[in-house]
């Protein structure tokens, strides 16, 4: 196999990647039969509300993805994803503004409701291009990617690393969270981008279209998922691993080491605003506090109590977590914070390794059955 | 004139009080009695005269009739006596006599007919009312009355002005009556009165300088504008003073915020993000002591001092053991276990106590403000904890450079393996350093109680600013930490009236993030072998 060329295809030749590429499938498709073959009210029927949850965890399954691959394979601890991921929805919630046209609350055919509110006369130049669809999705890559572009230039070329890193990116999403929030910036203000109508001309509310947001967010995830996957198994992706366990002595055989990592951070941040794009149109708004350094800090958990530098590490995680905080959220909203809290703590400490590590430590366990050295061999 | 002066200087301090009135040398109630029936006339130009000979009368009771009628609250009562009503709240009014001060219970306001005055008797009042106090003894009262007749002086008024300024024994006194004069003698025309006006910054003097400098009479138009031209450039001055304080004052509460944080992170190199709850807990120990003491706010707010402390140096001790000592060499791990913590701490404070922010009472030697001038007041709860946030600092800095454990804190940081075969207990240094630096951030949160809200998500706005502070100084250096807190500070306020308030901070945050980029290491980076760690 030449392994330069099909290095996108390399992926498929692992087991752990058809494993969860199947698994993925099987749960997209399960979830789709629920919901369309079974009648409402049949025990097992998936109401088109739980199908949007899903489509709500994967978007943030794939954002998790996004983390791991910068944490996980290059050791930068991110704490500033949800910008790019905010971003992203930004972009996507622009476009979805523009898609309202005269049907808003003022009815005025190109501005914005909240722009007749503020007594806006034309559309800022930066709204420009957002009614067209390719545009939009172009620039929910992009505007993510260029901002990762000059940031990690900046950072990176400097050889800011390890906790430096995280405080800056924290304030560099938080001072974007201040930026929003302000009203003549002209994306909201701390209401944001909501009302909206329709994508593509498909009614936003019909549950068609919620079921297509979630098979589209499924397969931006597997994407995502083998994306990642060819990166980290490319030579790249072992400077990248080499980068994050000694970096000075990587530099030294000679890698540039800061083009690995503003590569690999761009492809990270355009996953993560990929991942707002699908975030925003399946929640309905998208508003400053997802900006908010608490958001960015909560995707590095899931990542953690998942397992680093696996991948579907990541993607358990966010499900779990989020799986979590819907059901403390609706059932006891005053202990989510202690939960969090609490996890954040016993992962840490307890579970270096996350639930993809216990995992692994139960399989090579069975493997070996009965091997007396396996459990030391497994923590080592 | 001078007659009533020193009458008023021997009557002096009774005659404020008008239950004490009565007891001086009584004045002939006959005549009081005429003075007051000289009011109860229809026409108002009547009633105007009639004021004036109470003013004149020497009366000692005359400042309380005035400011009753001026209140609306001089009455007759139906059986000819007059009155002054104490509370027109409801329907009987609680009144007392108004010659003799003595109570005479309620009255049905049926009863009572009210002295009727207009917009001109009004001003008259209020004038009549400074005047009688430019007589009072009490300096106060006569600062505050020759500050109300700034702009208010009359015709009738100059001439008895004059005098008093003559009269007049304390500066600033003489001084705003000279300007309340000159403003007057401008307006007649007088050229000189200019001279007067040089130099005050007050703004009644500068709206009579923007008047006269478009009078018609070019010579006063110009002597006005370059007065005015003289007192911009003062004020300019006095703003950026003002500027620079405020920034200092936002400076040493980034400074408290941030020490602690320059302890823990920046000598120890544990990342505390639950350090803005630890300041939490600060304030809220603050706020547990006024409701242990209450009426007392001056005295829980110094116990709070060492309580604060106490409560965030035992609450740092047990995150120090129960997670962060099984998390050694794994930075970034104890930044997230240390997050979840502040979580835990928040909620626990939600639930517990309240979601909604408490009040902190702040003592009253430490409200109020100091006037260096008309256009500059410093207020003093930001002058204590600018004070404060010194005191701490240099303590903190003595604790380092000079005692035992500064030393051994040192070493151990410097040289870990190297320090334990010295001799020093690793163990014990790390639980007592990062105890001192959880201790200070209680202090902090103890001074922030006297600025801002005392609720769950104090720590949560601090913290970011704190590691930028901390970072920005250069890791592992206290002085940087002041320097940069101080700096970022000022700053922020002097941009903060070109960007406004939110622009300002992102500007600070992005200034900060390029600055790293540039000097990775900070302001203040540390040298030798302790860089390399």
């Amino acid at each position: 196999m030449d392994s330069s060329r099909l290095w996108l295809l390399r992926p498929f030749g692992e087991r752990s990647t058809l494993i969860f590429l199947g698994v993925l499938l099987a749960a997209m498709t399960l979830v789709t039969l629920l919901h369309v073959a079974l009648a409402p009210g049949h025990p097992l029927y998936v109401n088109a509300y739980t199908v949007n949850l899903f489509g709500k965890y994967l978007s943030y399954a794939l954002l998790a993805v996004a983390v791991d691959l910068v944490w996980g394979y290059l050791g930068i601890l991110s704490l500033g994803h949800g910008a790019f991921f905010a971003l992203g929805g930004y972009a996507m919630g622009m476009y979805l503004m523009r898609q309202i046209g005269e049907r808003g609350v003022y009815g005025h055919p190109v501005l914005p409701d909240f722009m007749v509110f503020l007594n806006w006369d034309s559309l800022p130049w930066y709204w420009l291009g957002f009614d067209m669809a390719w545009f939009a999705f172009l620039m929910v890559l992009l505007v993510p990617g260029v901002l990762a572009l000059v940031f990690g230039f900046l950072a990176f070329r400097s050889r800011v690393t390890g906790v430096y890193l995280s405080i800056i990116t924290q304030a560099l999403t938080f001072a974007l969270m201040l930026a929003f929030f302000r009203n003549e910036m002209g994306f909201g203000g701390s209401d944001g981008l909501t009302d909206f109508r329709e994508i593509l001309g498909f009614n936003l509310r019909s549950s068609e279209t919620r079921l297509g947001l979630f098979l589209a967010s499924g397969v931006a995830l597997a994407l995502g998922y083998v994306l990642c996957r060819a990166i980290v198994t490319s030579k790249l992706g072992r400077v990248c691993v080499a980068t994050r366990d000694a970096e000075a002595r990587t530099r030294f055989l000679g890698y540039r080491v800061e083009r690995f990592q503003l590569f690999v951070f761009v492809v990270s941040a355009m996953l993560a605003g990929l991942a707002g794009a699908l975030y925003v149109p399946q929640v309905g708004i998208i508003n400053p506090s997802e900006f908010s350094p608490l958001f960015s800090i909560e995707i590095v958990l899931w990542v953690a109590l998942g397992g680093r530098a696996t991948l579907y590490g990541a993607v358990i995680g966010a499900l779990l977590v989020n799986y979590a905080k819907t059901y403390f959220t609706g059932a006891m909203p005053d202990a989510w914070l202690f939960a969090l809290g609490g996890l954040f703590v016993v992962v840490t400490v307890f579970l270096p390794k996350g639930v993809a590590g216990l995992l692994a430590l139960r399989l090579r366990q069975r493997r070996d059955d009965g091997g007396s050295l396996s459990g030391k061999e497994a923590s080592a | 004139m001078r007659i009533l002066l020193a009458l008023a200087l021997v009557l002096g301090f009774i005659m404020t009080p008008p239950a004490l009135a009565q007891d001086t040398e009584p004045t002939d109630d006959a005549a009081a009695m005429t003075l007051l029936e000289a009011l109860d006339v229809d026409s108002f130009p009547v009633k105007g005269e009639a004021i004036d000979a109470i003013v004149r009368s020497d009366d000692p009771r005359a400042r309380d009739w005035l400011q009753a009628l001026l209140d609306g609250r001089l009455q007759r009562a139906d059986d000819g006596r007059f009155v002054v009503v104490l509370d027109n709240t409801g329907r009987d009014w609680p009144v007392q006599d108004a010659l003799t001060g003595e109570s005479l219970g309620e009255m049905s306001r049926r009863d009572l007919g009210r002295i009727g005055i207009n917009n001109a008797l009004r001003n008259q009042l209020r004038s009549a009312i400074a005047v009688v106090d430019l007589y009072s003894p009490d300096l106060q009262l006569r600062r505050a009355s020759a500050e109300r007749l700034l702009g208010e002086v009359d015709g009738d008024l100059a001439g008895p002005l004059a005098e008093v300024i003559e009269e007049e024994t304390d500066a600033r006194v003489r001084g705003r009556l000279t300007q309340a004069l000159a403003i007057y003698r401008l307006e007649q025309g007088e050229l000189e009165a200019i001279d007067d006006l040089h130099g005050s910054l007050h703004s009644r003097v500068r709206v009579a300088l923007n008047r006269a400098a478009n009078a018609d009479d070019p010579l006063i138009a110009d002597a006005a504008r370059e007065a005015l031209s003289g007192i911009e450039q003062m004020l300019k001055v006095n703003r950026a003073a003002e500027t620079l304080y405020f920034g200092l004052s936002l400076g040493s509460v980034l400074v408290l915020a941030a020490i602690g944080l320059a302890i823990t992170f920046g000598v120890m190199g544990v990342i505390n993000m639950a350090h803005g709850e630890l300041i939490m807990l600060g304030a809220y120990t603050t706020w547990a002591m006024q409701q242990l003491l209450p009426g007392q706010p001056g005295l829980a707010l110094i116990l709070a001092i060492p309580a604060g402390f106490m409560v965030s140096a035992l609450a740092g001790i047990a995150i120090e053991r129960g997670v962060i000592q099984f998390l050694k060499g794994r930075p970034l791990e104890t930044l997230l276990a240390t997050f979840g913590i502040s979580l835990i701490l928040q909620q626990l404070v939600r639930t517990g106590i309240s979601p909604l922010n408490r009040t902190v009472i702040t003592p009253e030697w430490m409200s109020g403000s100091i006037a260096v001038n008309d256009a500059l007041s410093l207020t003093l709860n930001r002058m204590y904890v600018l004070g404060f946030a010194l005191v701490v600092f240099a303590l903190l800095m003595l604790v380092m450079r000079r005692t035992r454990l500064g030393l051994e804190v040192r070493a151990v940081t410097q040289n870990r393996t190297m320090a334990r075969s010295m001799g020093i207990r690793a163990t014990r240094v790390d639980i007592l350093t990062f105890a001192l630096g959880s201790g200070v951030a209680g202090l902090a949160g103890v001074a922030l109680s006297q600025l801002t809200n005392v609720g769950p998500n104090l720590g949560q706005n601090y913290i970011i600013d704190s590691f930028m502070v901390v970072v920005f100084g250069g890791v592992g250096n206290l002085w940087g930490t002041l320097v940069a807190g101080l700096s970022l500070g000022v700053i922020n306020q002097v941009l903060e009236p070109w960007a406004g308030a939110v622009m300002a901070k992102i500007i600070v945050l992005v200034f900060i993030i390029l600055f790293i980029q540039k000097r990775p290491r900070g302001l203040f980076p540390q040298k030798g072998r302790a860089a390399e760690g």
